[in-house]
């Protein structure tokens, strides 16, 4: 069992031939991932890192019975991206892409509804099944096999949570880096729920920051359904009302999407929360009763 | 649910504009505004409002300091005295108006403290004139509800005061219409929205005409906000608005060359446009730690954790994907105009970016600028850290290199010590 990617997953790349796309697609492989090919409109029939390339997502899933899309287009066409690998039958969406309009997100979430896709992000680093298959841009060496699964708006903090759970002895199942943006598409509840339900693994670390309310809305969904222990940490503590911290989500904008809120709200709701986060792994190793 | 106003970050995700400008792009999609001639010099104010009078017949001026700050009206320039919204009755009163406002520091209950200088006054027509009805204000917003993930018209009939005071003590005088992305908004809804302001006759149609031009636009400019208020009903039963407040979504500008043009770079912290120009994403703060990072989370998290260790965050600093010697020398540079920065930590987490090649770039750029004047920790995980601590151990320089974050963090609590 896993979560979302494994090694049966057929991968396609859309925006293969360009530079992210090129670069990534060849680090999947390498990890291991069933890329099976990739999409660049113009540039069907041509063959790129041993793969064949495909003109529409349509021809790509027709041919290779691909049901895994990671998109590397440029943030103009990226909502564009989105709607055609659900509309060729996509199963999971994994948007790297960061810079997407919000009006355009707005559209292609409204787009999805129904069609039976899942969208992982924009703007998020991806997903990874610690030794199946890394379907995103982090480094793969970090996640060593193991019980923990994470769910993070971030991209180097999810690698760092990762490194310090490996560190305690414990390590990974799969890591959903679900993106930093306002609109995205797998909330912190929802990558929670699927950690949950999936008996691979043993606990959780949730990951989130400044901003918004899925933090809040997992911890609830957490009190009533959770069975397994999850760690949390906010990041943004320390950053400023009104200001954004670099993901465009990341803005303190009322009362209850402060760090201290959030976290606050995750404590009443039984989540194990560590204020620093050099604590994570430490913490996940005591909860799960590892000396660590 | 309170929607607090946003302001433009350093990696342009958020643009906001001047009142002057919001109102010629509401105008551009037929909404009905106050209407106003902007002037940057005292002695262009008479021919100004003179002009203004030849087009609208108004009698009286509405004198406005032109900021990225609201609470304007309230606010008091620092060398005058004159509030930043003033009123001229009558054009022999113009030009000691604008001279109270222009070129002065104008403080309000936004700008932190700290008096913005106002380089534009808008001069505008006079709309509370006397007529068959009274007027009345209304409060009209229109952006993102994240958690639907589809855009919202937030309105009230307490116009002209401050929102979120009118959230705390009368939330149910706050409506909100959400629009439905697949069809956009529907007759039925503005009619609603009209209604419950209590409207009725020419105002009523006058309203139902207004809120799709409104809505419109914020579509059609990919607007991340607008705020409205008031929206003035006159005494003559039209319906305008008076202030306009915009801000447009910098990740969209791409498609917008005539809105990206609007930007007003002194209204921005200088250090930040600077970083921003040199693909930095940087927020000043007011800490003692200097913080250059790779990743907005973990820059977050870097944050939190100088604060954990007895220091506080004199900035907001994602490096982005490549630390090389000339993008840490850059940020070295940015971090070292704080006269307050008593350490920097460096926090990188290498995944795609080797570790050694971003302390060969630390190396380097600390060679080049000759000393840094504080004390700077080096935290370097992921790949190839072992060969990047021993780099940094070996290279001679006041840098004291960790691996794990915890390690870090107790130096930044010795060297602050």
């Amino acid at each position: 069992m896993s979560v979302l990617v494994n090694k049966d997953s057929k991968v396609i790349v859309q925006g293969f031939t360009g530079s992210e796309g090129t670069f990534h697609a060849g680090q999947m492989i390498e990890y291991g991932t069933n890329v099976v090919g990739g999409v660049t409109p113009g540039k069907g029939g041509s063959s790129h890192l041993d793969r064949p390339v495909f003109n529409t997502v349509a021809d790509a899933v027709n041919t290779t019975g691909a049901d895994v899309s990671i998109i590397f287009v440029p943030p103009a066409f990226a909502a564009d991206a989105i709607m055609e690998a659900a509309n060729a039958g996509i199963k999971v969406i994994v948007c790297i892409t960061e810079g997407i309009p919000v009006n355009d997100m707005v559209k292609a979430k409204e787009y999805l509804k129904g069609s039976g896709a899942r969208l992982i992000g924009p703007n998020c680093p991806g997903v990874i099944t610690a030794g199946e298959a890394k379907v995103g841009i982090m480094p793969g060496f970090v996640f060593h096999k193991g019980k923990i699964g994470i769910v993070s708006k971030s991209g180097t903090l999810t690698y760092e949570a990762a490194d310090q759970v490996a560190k305690a002895g414990l390590g990974i199942t799969t890591a959903i880096g679900i993106g930093g943006d306002p609109i995205i598409g797998t909330t912190t509840k929802e990558a929670v729920e699927l950690l949950m339900n999936d008996p691979e693994t043993e606990g959780i670390v949730m990951i989130g920051e400044i901003g918004g309310n899925l933090e809040a809305i997992a911890a609830r969904w957490i009190k009533e359904n959770g069975t397994k222990p999850v760690v949390g940490f906010i990041a943004g503590e320390t950053a400023p009302a009104g200001r954004t911290m670099g993901h465009a989500g990341a803005i303190v904008g009322g009362h209850d999407d402060t760090a201290e809120a959030k976290k606050r709200i995750m404590r009443e709701c039984g989540i194990h929360v560590v204020d620093s986060p050099a604590e994570i792994g430490k913490k996940m190793a005591e909860v799960m009763g590892v000396i660590a | 649910m309170i929607y607090s106003l946003y302001i433009y970050s350093a990696k342009f995700q958020k643009m906001n504009l001047h009142e002057y400008q919001g109102k010629s792009i509401l105008n551009s999609f037929g909404v009905a505004t106050q209407r106003g001639v902007v002037v940057d010099k005292v002695e262009d104010a008479v021919a100004a409002a003179k002009k203004l009078t030849e087009e609208t017949g108004t009698g009286w001026y509405v004198v406005k300091a032109q900021i990225h700050a609201g609470g304007r009206g309230k606010g008091t320039v620092e060398e005058t005295g004159s509030h930043g919204v003033v009123l001229a009755k009558g054009i022999d009163h113009i030009e000691e108006k604008v001279k109270g406002i222009l070129g002065g520091h104008l403080t309000t209950a936004q700008t932190n403290g700290k008096g913005k200088l106002v380089g534009k006054v808008l001069i505008a027509e006079d709309v509370y004139y006397p007529g068959e009805t009274e007027t009345s204000e209304f409060y009209m917003s229109v952006l993102l509800d994240r958690e639907l993930g589809r855009n919202v018209i937030v309105y009230s009939t307490e116009g002209g005061m401050d929102i979120e005071t009118v959230a705390e003590n009368t939330p149910d005088l706050i409506y909100k219409e959400v629009i439905d992305p697949r069809v956009g908004l529907q007759g039925f809804q503005a009619r609603k929205i009209a209604f419950n302001l209590g409207l009725s006759g020419d105002a009523f149609k006058n309203m139902v005409k207004f809120i799709p031009c409104l809505y419109n636009a914020f579509e059609g400019c990919d607007a991340s906000m607008f705020e409205i208020n008031p929206v003035l009903k006159t005494s003559d039963n039209k319906i305008i608005a008076v202030d306009a407040k915009v801000t447009l979504d910098g990740n969209a500008l791409f498609r917008h060359k005539d809105y990206a043009a609007m930007r007003d770079v002194t209204e921005e912290d200088p250090t930040e446009v600077e970083a921003g120009e040199a693909g930095l994403n940087f927020v000043k703060l007011d800490g003692n730690v200097g913080c250059m990072v790779n990743g907005a989370g973990l820059a977050m998290a870097t944050m939190d954790i100088i604060k954990l260790s007895g220091g506080n965050p004199a900035n907001f600093l994602d490096v982005g994907g490549t630390a090389d010697a000339e993008r840490v020398e850059k940020a070295f540079g940015i971090i070292l105009k704080d006269p307050n920065v008593k350490a920097i930590l460096i926090n990188i987490f290498g995944g795609i970016v080797r570790c050694d090649r971003v302390a060969q770039g630390v190396v380097d750029a600390y060679k080049n600028m000759g000393s840094i004047p504080v004390p700077i920790i080096v935290r370097l995980q992921g790949t190839n850290a072992v060969e990047a601590k021993k780099l940094i151990d070996e290279s001679g320089l006041n840098v004291h290199s960790a691996v794990l974050l915890q390690e870090a963090a107790d130096k930044v609590k010795a060297v602050l010590a």
